[in-house]
């Protein structure tokens, strides 16, 4: 904030406790609607099973959102901790799906491009989808070896290797095929499913500019 | 008893040469068993799991979903979807319900699936529910127990539940914090439960492994831990997910953090395979990258 | 000691004892029946002794009755279970009664083996003593000649509790007078846009229904209403008060009435007081109730700043301004409303115009009563913010305000820039003269007796009742200006029976709760006529007919009786004490302070307590069996024995527990005596003293201490340990510490040794 014009610091006072980023939040993401309706009990922080990694917790993020910190919220890489475990969903007292939010406020950052460069679990869900839409269905072997070499060959190697004997261990036990490298498992109606997707997201897009 | 069918949806990881085919593997055992009879939806897609979030907005997950709940309901239909991976019947169920609660919803997927020449009928929805609903509600532990042959005798096992086969749905009739139907069927296999297993609904880290692995690695740390100080001699759990992080990562926690966890970990298929009466291979034990020896004894017998 | 004579003129001399021992519920098997017979007869000397298998049945009753009808029986010492046990079945009119506790006390309580039997058995033969003693010196309470009953109710303030007092009070039948001090009636209430709901959905403002109410009692021909008129003086006591009602023209009528109920409200905080808010530097920083005249003005249309008319856009409410504050000046307390309040008014903006940002800023929200969470919920819906902040302060800023804070859950200091801020100022109880600031001219330099504590009120207040009592103008006020009243058990019983505190005058509270507080306080005002029409006791002796008597002769004018006295029943006239017995609540106090004991109850006295703790057989020092006395405060520890007694917790068998009304009833000569006589050890259990105190009598357990205080110098003139006299708090949930404390109390008996006083 300290490197803003004084402008543009006037500009995001004015902008302190409005509702302005919490509409954005309730017309663009994933649960967003809910958000307003946090009491700030803290007990979705204190189920987190990562919750000492979250720079700021969920009920946190909520309180932000409502005092107008959009940069301070979309930049941030805390959303992106989130392991899936729905425990803070099932314990919120205000019935609040939390774990959608977070989904849902990192997908939007993400989307925005504002969600932190190289966030790894921001990269593996990229990379996951991609995979996953390719054929329909996921090819552990690519998912594993492009995650191992997202940042370059070199690197990609070094990380290979470390994981030899892990990967060695799960073909052994032939839960891992190599010739999974070669296309492997996928839908027959590849096509459709791409046209499936295609139309969503198209559907999704027109909403999201509509909403602009 | 009649032949039960279902309408089954394996995943990804189920398939053969992928990470949970050993889990595919006991479940068609312990089916024959009991005279289950699992349809494949033809031609089923991924479900995106919780971490297709990052790039796959709203619309084309529950799409993907809705894709399954289409060819499901085409070809199988008036049967129950059932999935054994705990974010295949996460995702599924979570799509079905939401599709229900939002017309709009079921509007712009029928849009979508329309592209891939499918529909889904908004009037009637199929019931999406996960093997081990199929095994409590359609059987029963007492029928579950009549089919025992090779009782687990003399087996600690530390029931690990997990995350996502509890949350947000659960296992109806169940606590999110203390679910007790595992323990229920060690039990009836005639093993000896761990009732008091703290972390039995911890996370494992989900799919962070693969992007966050020392801190993920740091919760499955907890999970090993509290099974060896409770004196498992494996864990049980319904999820692949659950079972491939607390099982293929131990070498690298061991060398990390010093300690010498060697704890097998084995899906509740592979123990009612073994109970009753199927061969290691038939249970898919040999699956287990840390071989869950006393088990594969029982089977032996 | 007065034991010879016989305390009650009204009785017939001629007293004819019926002790009657229960054989029920194992007590014999327990007890040797004989011998308990033997000892009512020959020690106790009853005139008639009877025993029965199951006495409380219809049979065993029966035979009492045929004694009282037949035999001249006219005191009866039932020999049985407690006191509490079986009241139904053992009521008997016209006689003095007293009851020996076998079960509860003897057999429950001690071990059925061979060598606790001989103990047990003693344990038992005390009590039969015990009962007829006392038995002897009671007489049945004859009631209060002075009786009076005027149905009449008068209701003080005029604002939402009292108009609900006066309206329910008449729909129940009885004619209500209705003082406001101001021209117009509906209080703080009347003025407000919207109240917060009292029922579900809970979602949204809803009509004060205070013109409604305004409506009924103007229309009720059973309520007669004065306006701009105050009360000059109260005088009498219940079912024959005496006010002058004095009308601002200069007129005073002068009404009777059975019972008063006091609903006069609060005043709002002064937000002058607050600094670094902005509270009189603009007039854009209101106060709830200031707001209420703004939305009042907009009549749903948009709410326009006091400045310059422009429609407010963003507004700030701040919670808590000056209350829940340690600081010399502020509020220490809750108010209760003030969350609800900020909501509510927050909806006035947000529903008139959802885009309007409203940002409540709490310390921590509460929102107490059965919708509260619907309703914060309810405001988070419509958009409401709701931070929890410590506020800094605000600034005139450009064309608006700046509110500066530290956003406690962001942990960071912020600021937001708003058209209008609100601030929510707590309520502070309009209750008076605070008495206790005022020092008692006659007991100055006085150890005992209420001591005159600092001023807590630095503006002299007008007194609303004007009470012709001693003891002062108003209601005693316990913390905060707020009227004191035992609010667990009694929370609309003051400290001046018959006189009924309702509204945030006794608690800060919001409509709905005054409405409900208010229709309770109608329905004690009209117990308290009924109960005056006939001399019986208010709570928590609620239908005792007896009341204190005097000995004029032998009264010495020290006045602790009037001082001490918790109620303020006891006036003065020519320097005696003049008792006002419908004022009286029967707890005894008197008769704990008086030094000359002159002052007693037909059915409890100096003598029904001493007899007992006299004929308690004491054996000699070389019998190693001491004796522990026990007086126990009817209300909480005596349960709570009886209570051990049913859970079958032991105590030793060499305790004696005999009930006390209070313990502010404990006369000082029952300890000398006891000591004089050879007891090892005494107990004294009373309820909770001090600003959280539980005792029923309000301030009966604090005189309790104050004067044991003094025990030490008696125990130190007989040569005893001081050890020997204990005194405890006593919970009714005590049920295993009790016993547990006679047993300590045997323990230190064995320690120390037998008092050297048997004879």
């Amino acid at each position: 904030m300290s490197d803003m014009g004084s402008v543009a610091i006037e500009k995001y006072r004015n902008n302190n406790y409005r509702n302005n980023f919490l509409h954005e939040v309730e017309a663009h993401v994933e649960g967003g609607e809910w958000v307003k309706m946090c009491m700030q009990c803290g007990v979705c922080a204190g189920s987190c099973p990562l919750g000492p990694h979250w720079a700021h917790p969920p009920q946190e993020i909520f309180m932000m959102i409502r005092a107008g910190k959009r940069e301070e919220v979309l930049t941030s890489d805390s959303m992106w901790m989130c392991t899936s475990c729905y425990n803070c969903i099932v314990r919120c007292p205000r019935g609040l799906p939390i774990t959608h939010i977070m989904h849902g406020l990192a997908h939007y950052a993400h989307r925005l491009g504002l969600a932190p460069e190289k966030q790894p679990t921001r990269e593996f869900a990229k990379l996951f989808w991609d995979n996953i839409t390719k054929n329909g269905r996921a090819n552990e072997l690519k998912m594993g070896l492009s995650l191992y070499f997202k940042d370059g060959f070199g690197s990609g190697v070094k990380e290979a290797m470390k994981n030899k004997a892990l990967g060695q261990a799960m073909m052994k036990t032939k839960r891992m095929n190599p010739m999974e490298f070669f296309g492997g498992h996928g839908v027959k109606d590849k096509s459709g499913l791409h046209a499936m997707l295609a139309k969503a997201r198209e559907i999704e897009d027109a909403k999201f500019e509509q909403g602009k | 008893m009649a032949k039960k069918e279902y309408s089954f949806y394996p995943g990804c990881s189920s398939q053969k040469g992928a990470s949970a085919s050993n889990l595919q593997t006991s479940v068609d055992a312990m089916c024959d068993a009991l005279d289950i009879q699992l349809n494949e939806i033809p031609d089923w897609n991924c479900c995106s799991a919780s971490i297709g979030y990052g790039e796959g907005g709203e619309l084309p997950r529950i799409a993907l979903s809705a894709r399954n709940l289409a060819l499901s309901e085409q070809h199988n239909p008036g049967q129950d979807l059932v999935a054994t991976c705990a974010a295949c019947w996460l995702a599924t169920r979570e799509a079905s319900e939401r599709l229900r609660g939002s017309d709009q919803l079921m509007a712009e997927t029928n849009q979508a699936l329309a592209a891939a020449g499918l529909n889904l009928e908004p009037a009637k929805p199929q019931r999406v529910r996960h093997m081990v609903e199929v095994l409590i509600e359609d059987f029963g532990f007492e029928a579950l127990g009549e089919k025992v042959q090779k009782p687990l005798e003399g087996i600690k096992i530390a029931s690990y539940i997990g995350c996502q086969t509890n949350r947000p749905f659960g296992i109806d009739g169940e606590s999110f914090e203390n679910p007790v139907y595992l323990d229920k069927l060690v039990d009836t296999l005639g093993g000896d439960t761990i009732p008091d297993y703290e972390t039995k609904v911890q996370c494992c880290g989900g799919a962070l492994m693969f992007s966050e692995p020392e801190k993920s690695q740091e919760l499955v740390k907890g999970i090993l831990e509290a099974a060896h100080d409770n004196g498992a001699d494996m864990i049980v759990t319904p999820c692949p997910l659950c079972q491939m992080n607390t099982e293929v990562y131990q070498d690298q926690i061991n060398a990390k953090h010093g300690t010498s966890f060697n704890m097998p970990v084995v899906y509740y298929s592979q123990l009612m395979s073994v109970a009753y009466g199927k061969s290691a291979g038939e249970a898919g034990l040999d699956g287990q990258i840390i071989k869950a020896r006393k088990l594969e004894n029982i089977a032996g017998k | 000691m007065a034991d010879e004579k016989l305390p009650v003129e009204k009785f017939p001399i001629e007293k004819k004892v019926g002790a009657y021992i229960c054989k029920g519920c194992g007590l014999g098997e327990r007890l040797e029946g004989a011998q308990l017979t033997m000892i009512a007869e020959r020690d106790a000397k009853a005139h008639i002794v009877r025993e029965h298998d199951f006495l409380c049945s219809e049979e065993g009753v029966k035979m009492i009755q045929d004694d009282i009808d037949n035999e001249g029986v006219n005191c009866v010492a039932i020999c049985a279970c407690s006191r509490r046990a079986k009241t139904e079945a053992f009521r008997f009119e016209g006689v003095a009664m007293s009851r020996g506790n076998l079960r509860e006390g003897v057999i429950w309580v001690r071990p059925d083996t061979d060598e606790a039997r001989e103990t047990t058995e003693e344990m038992a033969a005390d009590y039969v003593r015990m009962a007829v003693w006392e038995t002897k010196f009671m007489s049945p309470p004859v009631g209060n000649e002075e009786a009076a009953c005027q149905r009449d109710i008068l209701v003080v303030g005029g604002g939402v509790s009292g108009l609900t007092a006066a309206l329910e009070t008449a729909r129940a039948g009885y004619p209500v007078t209705l003082v406001e001090k101001t021209g117009q009636l509906g209080g703080k209430a009347g003025q407000a846009w919207k109240a917060v709901p009292d029922r579900a959905p809970y979602k949204d403002p809803v009509d004060t229904g205070v013109a409604e109410l305004i409506t009924a009692c103007e229309a009720d021909d059973n309520i007669t209403i004065h306006l701009n008129a105050t009360l000059t003086k109260t005088a009498g006591a219940p079912g024959r008060f005496e006010a002058d009602i004095s009308v601002e023209s200069g007129t005073t009528v002068t009404a009777r009435f059975g019972a008063i109920v006091q609903a006069s409200g609060y005043e709002d905080f002064d937000a002058n007081k607050l600094s670094g808010l902005g509270y009189g530097k603009t007039p854009d920083v209101v106060t709830q109730q200031e707001l209420e005249a703004l939305a009042r003005a907009a009549g749903g249309g948009p709410i326009k700043r006091p400045s310059d008319g422009k429609e407010v856009k963003s507004v700030a409410f701040i919670q808590c301004a000056g209350q829940r504050s340690n600081k010399e000046g502020l509020l220490s307390y809750c108010s209760g409303h003030c969350c609800a309040t900020s909501i509510k008014q927050a909806m006035y903006f947000k529903d008139q115009n959802p885009d309007i940002d409203t940002n409540v800023l709490y310390r921590d929200l509460r929102t107490p009563g059965a919708g509260g969470e619907d309703f914060y919920r309810s405001g988070q819906e419509k958009g409401v913010t709701f931070t929890k902040a410590c506020v800094d302060g605000v600034e005139v800023a450009g064309d608006g305000l700046k509110v500066k804070f530290e956003d406690l859950i962001l942990d960071q200091d912020s600021e937001e820039n708003v058209d209008l801020v609100v601030l929510a100022v707590g309520q502070v109880p309009n209750s008076g003269v605070n008495i206790d600031a005022v020092p008692l001219e006659a007991e100055e330099g006085s150890e005992e007796g209420i001591e005159a504590k600092p001023a807590e009120v630095h503006v002299p207040l007008e007194s609303i009742l004007n009470l012709d009592y001693r003891q002062g103008p108003d209601l005693p006020q316990l913390v905060d200006g707020f009227t004191d009243s035992h609010f667990i058990c009694f929370p609309y019983e003051t400290r001046r029976t018959g006189i009924y505190a309702t509204g945030p005058v006794r608690r800060p509270m919001d409509i709905i709760s005054a409405r409900e507080d208010a229709t309770g306080a109608a329905l004690k005002a009209i117990q308290a006529v009924e109960n005056a029409a006939v001399g019986r006791a208010a709570h928590p002796r609620s239908g005792d007919l007896s009341f204190p008597q005097f000995r004029k002769e032998g009264c010495t004018q020290c006045k602790r009786c009037t001082v001490e006295c918790p109620f303020g029943a006891i006036n003065e006239e020519d320097g005696y004490p003049q008792f006002n017995e419908s004022r009286c609540r029967r707890c005894g106090t008197c008769m704990g302070a008086c030094p000359v004991r002159v002052i007693s109850f037909e059915n409890y006295s100096v003598d029904t307590v001493g007899q007992q703790l006299k004929n308690i057989d004491i054996p000699d020092e070389f019998d190693e069996k001491p004796r522990i006395l026990v007086l126990a405060c009817e209300n909480d520890a005596y349960p709570a024995l009886d209570m051990a007694g049913m859970n079958n917790i032991e105590y030793s068998a060499f305790a004696r527990i005999i009930p006390v009304r209070c313990l502010g009833s404990v006369n000082l000569i029952w300890i000398t005596d006891a000591l004089n006589s050879g007891y090892d050890g005494i107990i004294l259990m009373g309820c909770q003293k001090g600003e959280n105190y539980q005792c029923h009598f309000v301030r009966g357990s604090e005189m309790a201490y104050q004067r044991m205080s003094k025990v030490d110098d008696t125990l130190q003139s007989l040569s005893l340990e001081p050890e020997r006299v204990a005194t405890y708090e006593v919970a009714i949930t005590d049920i295993e510490r009790a016993p547990q404390l006679i047993n300590e109390m045997a323990e230190t008996i064995e320690r120390i040794g037998m008092s050297p006083f048997k004879f």
